[in-house]
């Protein structure tokens, strides 16, 4: 049916009874559908508002007028004069008969099930069952399987809903469990022992209406009625999906989803359901600590923020406020970012950035007010031609590859240009992949194919550029989808953001998206790149994208040229910065370094003078402003261990410890709406101001060129201590480099299973996969991994030997 | 990042060519139709059972999920997914075989081979199939198949010869 037909359908209203009472309804709404708007409860198993009707468990089984027989519910469309009785005797029996027959083989184990107390069928048994059996013989039992690290199996209690199956297949685009046998053998599971890949995965937890998928890392550590439920906001990526923390005294047992339809709907990913596990690491600091002629002391927070403030007084007495630099995570809150900032420019210094992965900063005062996704993220779904640059975004952004899998499900044309042919959970209808000088290429064609395509006008500049190109039939063929009809996106990647030209990327996306009418969307890294830019956390903005009078040095200057003071806020440079060993370098070499840290590090008891322990991003309140510039506040879950204090409380009694007037908060409240005052009406209207890129590089023949994107569970501190993340195929796979066969082959690697690579005079020996999904002249070392600490950023070139 | 494909085992050659005469019988976007025809094909040429890479070898060469492939080769009785003998004995025990003497047939069949329902002769011979229904020659009960071919108006003699034909 086509779209148009399929709307007027669902606008037209038919008059329908369900227990008696009239309903005006949509025409072709299925009964169950009707009756949860009107608030008319039938149980259900199988059903799932987000899945497609399977009708498989025949709970929903209600009475019709004039049908003999009872109907499934959820696979019965409305129709004129409906009668539907879902309590009337005929009904209830029915019920009660599905009820009966799901409890034969059902184990009676809830008193040792995690499930128990929120299961649907432990509810719906005490509604519809009976508190005898008449089945006598033996249940069946089912072996379990493991299927990674994550979820918990115990497939006896499986009730053959199929929700996880069809999970699978619709929404996480990978069918991975599937029902196998037949009759009394059917089983729900993967068949055979295989970790499930998903990035999405933890969901069927959630979906199973039953005890049989539970979370492994949750497994028999508390009981559903222990724990008190918090709304929190996840903190990994710049989507911001809605938690649910489950607490119990002053520790998140499990992180649930928490509806929001336009942002997370009822989804959220793995890395945000599971990285409380990196909470209670051993290596989390929970006292207070200075390093004192070399040897390091817990002491009380009064002797620490004096030492730290008596510290950043010397150095910027001594040699000058610019000789102070102030790195602070993208994950950190609106609040943290703006009392950052507001210290970091009190002291004299404007040296303070939260765009720690990022290399090329060349366009940062033709941002409008911060680079975000241009539209909302529900708007995504309505796309009809998506061009992804420089993005493994199911890995970066699961949420947002979701909303991109329903476009393409939807017809939609997704396009990538990258430097892997990453996989992705939908199809790609054209793609180029090649190293990070055809990435400006192939923009550039594009940029020319589609002025071409449209007669517009090239920007002063652009035309030189783009004279000598050829221009591919790909990078035309991507030109006519771009300047197609209906919703068309040209997404940055973080790739792109990490990009080392990363503002020609930008320039030429920008340029594509004027003249062919898309949108330009750019996914920046953390949970808070929109926050940290409104908040003033970079060198050439103050709050509110006000213009700073006097510039600063961006994340890359502060480490290249190094400081003598650094103030490091939740990072792990070596691991956060998108050029590691400058940045660890710089580190070593500077007189004073102050870290907030809620983790205490051996590089750290190296390079750092003073610790400070402070609260994770569910153990504060604040807010983070996602990518589609919502601004959503939360309360602290539970309590920070030990001695840890949020960022903001350190950052204001560090303020005052500095002799700095306006650091007088009494709430986190108060420091967001402080901002918010100064903000005003501003809104991010625009995006990226037409800046003409100096020259488009050119390909390096025979130079092995680092491409290296962050492993999706090893994005931050938090992450990286997160043990069942570790464990997941994603995670244990991170630490390994990869190139393509034919690049093998030429550097001679063979049958080599370790490489050096030296870049420089850097090295580093790397576990090494040939993986054909890499461009010519690549090498992808991933990230914020040991061995990626020991060298620089992308772009590097690299040479390898077999070790 | 972990490079997806590993050392994947391929179809034969022959193998493809047949699949792909069925695939002949089926729009192109239906590639999953085939499913059941390269299961036996590959099957066959396995001597008579499948493994888990074959069942993936299939599931590549059509595109599917590999679990869609399990699912369709565990849901039929006519896939092994363990090792059989080179004869695979299916003996009819519903309901018209029955009546004329299935279960004696049955009963023979086993006591000759000196093997229950669902094992395998130690020279890898023979297996008797587990729970064999009708399979439509009822007017020609009791009836068996093996390895495809039917054998019927069964009696424990003419059981005996046509074990005795087979090498």
């Amino acid at each position: 049916m086509s779209a148009t037909a399929d709307t007027v359908r669902k606008e037209t209203l038919v008059n329908i009874e369900i227990d008696g009472a009239a309903l005006k309804v949509r025409r072709g709404d299925m009964v169950i559908e009707a009756a949860d708007a009107a608030g008319v409860m039938i149980p259900r198993f199988c059903y799932h508002k987000k899945l497609s009707i399977a009708a498989n468990c025949r709970m929903c089984l209600v009475e019709v007028d004039k049908v003999p027989k009872p109907l499934p519910a959820c696979a019965t469309p409305v129709t004129e004069g409906m009668k539907v009785f879902t309590r009337s005797p005929k009904a209830l029996e029915a019920q009660q008969g599905t009820m009966e027959f799901l409890l034969i083989n059902h184990p009676l184990d809830c008193p040792i099930c995690d499930q128990g107390g929120e299961c649907e069928l432990q509810e719906l048994s005490i509604g519809f069952g009976s508190d005898h059996s008449r089945f006598s013989e033996r249940k069946r039992v089912v072996f379990d399987k493991d299927i990674g690290p994550l979820i918990s199996t115990e497939m006896t209690r499986c009730i053959h809903c199929t929700r996880c199956v069809r999970f699978g297949e619709e929404i996480a685009g990978v069918r991975e469990m599937g029902a196998t046998g037949r009759g009394e053998n059917t089983r729900i599971g993967t068949y055979i022992e295989r970790a499930l890949t998903s990035e999405l995965a933890g969901n069927i937890i959630d979906l199973c209406p039953v005890g049989a998928l539970t979370s492994k890392p949750f497994r028999f550590t508390a009981r559903s009625w222990e724990m008190d439920t918090h709304a929190t906001v996840a903190a990994h990526d710049c989507v911001g999906s809605n938690l649910n923390a489950k607490t119990r005294r002053h520790e998140v047992m499990r992180c649930d989803p928490r509806d929001n339809e336009a942002i997370n709907e009822c989804w959220i990913s793995d890395r945000d359901r599971f990285s409380y596990t990196g909470a209670a690491s051993t290596q989390r600091l929970t006292q207070p600590m200075v390093k004192q002629h070399g040897k390091w002391h817990e002491t009380d927070w009064g002797t620490a923020l004096r030492y730290a403030a008596e510290g950043l007084k010397k150095i910027v007495g001594a040699h000058g406020a610019e000789q102070l630099g102030v790195l602070i995570s993208p994950n950190a809150t609106v609040e943290e970012h703006y009392l950052a900032q507001k210290l970091t420019r009190a002291l004299g210094s404007q040296n303070i950035d939260h765009r720690l992965r990022q290399q090329d900063f060349a366009d940062q005062d033709a941002v409008a007010l911060y680079p975000w996704l241009g539209q909302s993220l529900a708007d995504l779904e309505r796309q009809h031609a998506v061009l992804l640059v420089g993005s493994q975004i199911n890995k970066d952004q699961p949420l947002l590859a979701h909303r991109l899998r329903k476009a393409a499900l939807n017809q939609a044309r997704i396009m990538v240009v990258n430097p892997v042919d990453f996989d992705f959970s939908f199809d790609i209808s054209h793609k180029v992949i090649t190293d990070l000088a055809g990435m400006e290429q192939t923009l550039a064609g594009i940029a020319r194919a589609v002025y071409e395509h449209t007669g517009k006008p090239v920007p002063d500049g652009l035309g030189q550029l783009l004279k000598p190109l050829t221009i591919s039939d790909e990078q035309r063929a991507i030109a006519q989808q771009l300047c197609g009809s209906g919703e068309r996106s040209i997404l940055l990647g973080q790739l792109a953001m990490m990009h080392p030209r990363s503002s020609t990327l930008r320039a030429l996306a920008g340029a594509i998206a004027a003249a062919s009418g898309a949108t330009l969307g750019m996914l920046t890294d953390g949970a808070n790149g929109a926050g940290a830019w409104l908040a003033g956390a970079v060198p050439h903005r103050l709050p509110a994208g006000q213009h700073a009078p006097v510039g600063g040095y961006d994340a890359r200057a502060m480490l290249a040229l190094p400081r003598r003071s650094y103030l490091n806020i939740g990072i792990e440079p070596e691991f956060d910065c998108g050029y590691p060993a400058q940045a660890l370098a710089a580190q070593h070499q500077a007189e004073f370094v102050v870290a907030l840290t809620a983790y205490r590090t051996a590089t750290m008891n190296e390079y750092a003078d003073v610790l400070l322990p402070v609260a994770l991003s569910y153990e504060t309140s604040g807010t983070l402003v996602n990518t589609e510039g919502r601004w959503q506040s939360f309360a602290a879950t539970v309590k920070a261990p030990g001695e840890s204090r949020p960022v903001w409380k350190v950052l204001r009694v560090l303020g005052n410890f500095l002799d700095q007037p306006g650091f007088d908060y009494a709430s986190s409240e108060e420091v967001r709406d402080e901002l918010k005052v100064t903000l005003g009406s501003s809104s991010a209207a625009g995006q990226l101001a037409w800046r003409c890129p100096n020259g488009l590089a050119g390909h390096d023949d025979g130079a092995l060129v680092r491409v290296g994107t962050v492993p999706i569970y090893h994005a931050d501190a938090l992450l990286r201590r997160a043990a069942p993340l570790q464990q997941t195929v994603d995670g244990r796979g991170a630490e390994v480099a990869c190139l393509n066969s034919r690049e093998a082959a030429r550097h001679g690697l063979g049958e080599a299973q370790q490489i050096v690579i030296t870049e420089g005079e850097r090295r580093a020996v790397m576990t090494l996969a040939i993986d054909d999904r890499i461009a010519d002249g690549v090498i992808h070392i991933p990230l914020a991994t040991a061995a990626a600490a020991e060298l620089g950023g992308n772009g590097g070139v690299i040479h390898v030997v077999a070790d | 990042m972990m490079p997806s494909s590993h050392n994947k085992l391929q179809l034969s050659q022959q193998a493809r060519a047949e699949i792909d005469h069925w695939l002949e019988k089926y729009p192109a976007d239906k590639r999953r139709s085939a499913v059941i025809q390269a299961l036996m094909i590959v099957q066959d040429e396995h001597g008579g059972w499948l493994t888990n890479e074959l069942m993936d070898a299939v599931g590549d060469y059509l595109g599917l999920p590999y679990i869609a492939v399990y699912e369709v080769a565990t849901f039929y009785s006519m896939f092994e997914l363990e090792q059989v003998g080179r004869y695979k004995i299916s003996v009819c025990n519903n309901i018209s075989c029955m009546l004329c003497g299935g279960d004696e047939v049955l009963d023979h069949v086993k006591r000759r081979l000196g093997i229950k329902v669902g094992q395998t002769t130690a020279d890898r011979r023979f297996t008797i199939k587990a729970e064999e229904e009708c399979m439509a020659a009822c007017t020609a009960a009791p009836m068996m198949v093996i390895n495809g071919h039917y054998y019927e108006h069964l009696t424990a003699d003419k059981v005996d010869a046509i074990l005795d034909g087979l090498e």
